[in-house]
């Protein structure tokens, strides 16, 4: 990285992770020590990953209550055999609403990523084909997109367009824009000069084409581990914007939305902020280990020699 | 070193234009009439043409723009469409709650980050190391009003060990540094983790350069090799990355003041936005990008300060 | 001149204008190709020498519009390649076809032989499913490689089989004009001479013409029917191959031919001492760029480009030491 003026925002905490990239110097068992530990972690991430993926997929099976229903003489009980995380301050089922609460934080975090996967790797494979002025614009453009803090932009465009789970999914995708489009354009700008492209344009093979079916995959092991640490993040935010009250409206569980009403009670029933709480901490944890492994793992310095 | 500030500045200057536009198109072109929102779905046809007219909103676009750019760098934000005061005033009141929020956390940051990197970078592959790394990644995948509630729960609730309202009176030092305790552990925490990722690994970078080794081949004491040499070079991704994450922070202090009940520009942003305080919003999202600037601006300053081949003038 | 020719270049010009240094940068000009001309007969071989740097690689990929030319034209049997665009470029691109330098990377790794083979078929729709495949099977068996190679990926290739599959690739639009762009340059010496072999092979037996890219004398002796020499973007001698390597008229195309390990000791000369700057393309001395080199320098040389004059039939060159008038100078 040279001394010029680094874009601040949200381009920086995947960035954090994929900065981190050692390079292993050590004898040979050692090293396959670390591997197996990158292995270690990445499936302990897996692992977490696949549970609340089942969680959230068999709610309906495991919740031991409807997430809605509510009931004016359980409020605010502790933990107990008939509520294993209590109930919060409509007498709901705290487990059964973390249990449905999974499903929004997964849909919000998959199908924002996948678009800014899709928008932002387009913008950086085309932007770094063409290269050029137009380069230089489209990057001019992601920067200037990235001097907002991401949770202060998800912020402004979800309370402007109005706290919609579409609008949700915008917003986070936006944010993530950027860093996908330079995590594409980076690797398209090698492999553009490969003579197997200017062998494509011999052939006559249009630019689409090009970039699709040649560079596209020689690029897609970058944006996919990128993806994986990006959905911690958009987990995350979209956590946020419901404890800010901008998340998906009420009665429908989120996480983020159950640590707002849990907030607000927090004197008399601490323990419902307690399980949401974890439940976030688990999903993003779980996502973070992933990609960090995934990423060692794609590493060529890792891999190679 | 005045010479290269400017410089600097002026680099900064197109971005800066840039975000002064994308604001005013995120406010203007996004669907809803701030007239409309503000007074209501029964106000009559004359008063939201009166209000439109008071808010400049009756003017075609490009001159409301130039206006904007123009005011705005003369650093007149506008009235707070809400409370009718000046909103510069209204930021700078709250300002420096924020201030000393972002700058404890940076601290708490570097000083716990660094120090675990460097350990975990010199015992690498080793438990420590493990340790350092897996903490590292749970600190990070902390939202931090998970990691606030968490600590108010523990030490507010249980132990009673700090308050749980936050308002510091900012003439008593000792009021503000008890408040600031709390939100600095959740806010600094992920901070620090961020930092010991990136120091272990330019620290690890650092050791493997040729000159480390030949160092080491010369006999030089590797407790010297590591201080002397080492931590210089490393230091130098770290300090890009801290103004990095610098934004990060200020975006993450919005959580932190909800949840530790402390005024500050998250606050403000918060209630703006629920009150469709049009000039607020304005006024915050370019405070924000400014602040983003001039975080920019130090970072390149502490490079040049470090890296003695970045030349100044 | 008895045939049309399949392809003719006149005057194509490619210049590459580059911001360097820092802090001040400046704007130099690169003058890559400078108004080179010649055509390429049916069938024929035609070489292009010279040293590495003097535009060799930039005129072959600007006259494929790789990269477009400044200015100049391009005929394909009459056609105008440069002005050509979508349906009848994408028809062009079919006839002329390029062979590249480094067989890694000119074979994208993420690709099956299969896939690589088959693309360009159904690109031009010239066959698809099995049929291509069977197609592909094919091309691999006449360059030499088995049916087996299909499923594989190019690193499990040698540079030479890599090559050949390179050359499978440009075969498989039917192109009637291949450009091998020092095609053997980047292999092992062992493998170089099986490579030019099957080229030849190809050569003959499907008619191919060729523009022949190469530094190396010898091996366009034996390849090429015809020889253009360059030196730093301009074509200083053309001719038939035997008559330039046996006589040159161009005291460059002397001095290459006396580096260069001809069989015949008795042909070779000590090299002249080259004295000076160095030239480049970026920064070619006045006149004609090679006076600084030159062992027969006139005072001429240093004021102007010489003008290409037809000493003998077939031979044309650049040098003030053969002016237009005066036909006898020739030896
Ligand atoms: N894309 C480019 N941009 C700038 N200069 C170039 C480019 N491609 C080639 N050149 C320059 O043009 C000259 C001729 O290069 P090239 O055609 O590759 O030579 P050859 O193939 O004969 O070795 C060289 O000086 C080279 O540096
Ligand atoms: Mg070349």
């Amino acid at each position: 990285m040279s001394a010029a003026p680094a874009p601040t925002g949200n381009g920086a905490e995947a960035a954090a992770i994929a900065e981190d990239s050692p390079a292993p110097r050590r004898g040979g068992l050692a090293r396959l020590v670390g591997l197996f530990n990158a292995n270690w972690t990445s499936w302990a991430g897996l692992a977490m990953l696949v549970v609340i993926v089942l969680m959230a997929i068999f709610a309906p099976l495991l919740a031991p209550y409807d997430p809605l229903d509510q009931s004016i003489l359980n409020r605010l009980k502790p933990p107990s055999a008939d509520f294993l995380m209590g109930t919060d301050a409509f007498g709901r089922d705290v487990l059964s609403r973390v249990l449905y609460g999974a499903r929004i934080s997964l849909i919000v975090a998959i199908a924002a990523i996948g678009l800014a996967m899709v928008a932002g790797g387009t913008i950086g494979l085309v932007s770094g084909y063409v290269g050029g002025r137009f380069d230089v614009a489209m990057m001019q453009a992601m920067d200037v997109l990235m001097s907002f803090p991401s949770l202060i932009l998800g912020l402004v465009i979800v309370a402007l367009l109005g706290p919609e789970l579409r609008n949700l999914i915008v917003a986070i995708s936006l944010t993530a824009v950027p860093p996908f489009a330079r995590i594409a354009r980076a690797p398209t700008l090698a492999v553009k000069e490969r003579a197997f492209v200017e062998a494509g344009r011999a052939l006559g093979f249009s630019h689409a084409r090009i970039i699709f079916v040649h560079i596209l995959p020689n690029v897609m092991s970058e944006v996919v581990v990128m993806g994986t640490l990006w959905l911690a993040t958009a987990v995350r935010v979209e956590a946020s914007l419901s404890f800010i009250g901008l998340g998906v409206k009420p009665p429908t569980p989120t996480w983020g939305g159950m640590m707002r009403d849990a907030f607000e009670n927090i004197l008399d029933a601490p323990w419902i902020a307690i399980y949401p709480g974890l439940a976030i901490l688990a999903l993003v944890f779980a996502l973070n280990l992933l990609g960090d492994g995934l990423r060692d793992a794609t590493d060529p310095k890792l891999r190679g020699e | 070193m005045i010479r290269f500030i400017l410089r600097r500045l002026l680099a900064a200057a197109p971005t800066l234009l840039a975000v002064l536009t994308v604001v005013f198109l995120i406010v203007r072109v996004i669907p809803g009439d701030p007239a409309l929102v503000i007074l209501g779905d029964q106000a009559t046809p004359e008063a939201i043409n009166a209000l439109r007219a008071r808010l400049g909103l009756d003017r075609p676009l490009h001159e409301q723009y130039v206006s904007f750019l123009l005011t705005a760098l003369s650093g007149d934000l506008g009235q707070s469409m809400v409370s009718g005061k000046p909103v510069i005033e209204e930021l700078v009141a709250v300002l420096p709650h924020t201030i000393d929020l972002t700058l404890a956390s940076l601290l708490l940051g570097v000083v716990l980050g660094v120090p675990c990197g460097i350990w975990a970078a010199l015992h690498r592959n080793r438990f420590i190391d493990y340790a350092v790394r897996i903490v590292s990644l749970l600190g990070l995948s902390f939202p931090v009003f998970v990691s606030g509630i968490f600590l108010l729960i523990a030490f507010a609730l249980t132990w009673r060990l700090f308050p749980v309202i936050g308002t510091a009176d900012l003439n008593d030092w000792g009021d503000r540094l008890h408040k600031l305790v709390l939100p600095t552990i959740a806010l600094g925490s992920v901070m620090a983790a961020y930092i010991a990722r990136v120091t272990r690994s330019s620290m690890l970078q650092s050791l493997s350069e040729d000159y480390i080794r030949t160092a080491r081949a010369k006999g030089v004491p590797w407790r010297v090799v590591v201080w002397r040499h080492g931590l210089r070079n490393a230091l130098l991704p770290v300090v890009t990355v801290v103004g990095l994450y610098l934004g990060i922070l200020i975006g993450n202090s919005v959580l932190t003041e909800i949840v530790f009940n402390r005024p500050g520009l998250g606050r403000v942003v918060v209630a703006a936005l629920t009150q469709r305080d049009y000039t607020m919003l304005q006024g915050l999202l370019v405070i924000y990008c400014f602040l983003i600037v001039v975080v920019n601006l130090l970072t390149d300053l502490a490079y040049g300060f470090i890296d003695p081949r970045v030349k100044h003038g | 001149m008895a045939e049309a020719p399949v392809l003719a270049v006149r005057n194509l010009r490619k210049h590459f204008v580059q911001r360097k240094g820092f802090p001040n940068p400046v704007t130099v000009t690169v003058r890559a190709v400078d108004d080179i001309s010649f055509a390429i007969r049916p069938g024929e071989a035609f070489g292009l020498v010279g040293e590495s740097g003097c535009g060799k690689s930039t005129a072959a990929r600007a006259l494929l519009r790789l990269i477009e030319p400044d200015a100049g034209s391009v005929t394909y049997r009459g056609e105008d390649v440069l002005a050509a665009r979508g349906g009848a470029l994408k028809l062009l691109r079919r006839k002329l076809q390029i062979v590249f330098q480094d067989p890694y990377s000119s074979l994208n790794p993420r690709r099956t032989i299969a896939q690589t083979l088959v693309e360009p078929m159904q690109v031009h729709g010239l066959a698809r499913g099995a049929d291509a495949l069977a197609r592909a099977r094919a091309l691999l068996d006449e360059v030499g490689l088995p049916a087996a190679a299909l499923d594989r990926y190019p690193h499990e290739f040698s540079g030479g089989q890599r090559q050949r599959i390179g050359i499978a690739r440009a075969l498989a639009v039917e192109p009637e004009l291949i450009i091998a762009d020092e095609p053997v340059s980047a292999l092992d010496v062992s493998i170089q001479a099986q490579v030019l072999m099957l080229l030849k092979d190809l050569q003959a037996r499907r008619h191919l013409a060729f523009l022949f890219v190469s530094h190396d004398l010898g091996v366009v002796r034996w390849f090429c029917q015809r020889v253009a020499v360059m030196y730093l973007g301009r074509i200083v001698e053309e001719g038939p191959v035997e008559d330039v390597l046996h006589e040159p008229l161009h005291p460059y195309a002397r001095v290459l031919r006396d580096a260069s390990p001809v069989p015949d000791p008795a042909l070779r000369a000590a090299l002249p001492r080259i004295e000076g700057e160095i030239p480049s393309a970026a920064n070619p001395p006045a006149g004609c760029h090679f006076h600084p080199r030159c062992p027969r320098a006139l005072p001429a040389c240093r004021e102007s480009f010489p003008a290409t004059t037809e000493p003998a039939p077939g031979r044309r060159v650049a040098c003030h030491l053969y002016p237009a008038e005066d036909r006898a100078s020739v030896r």
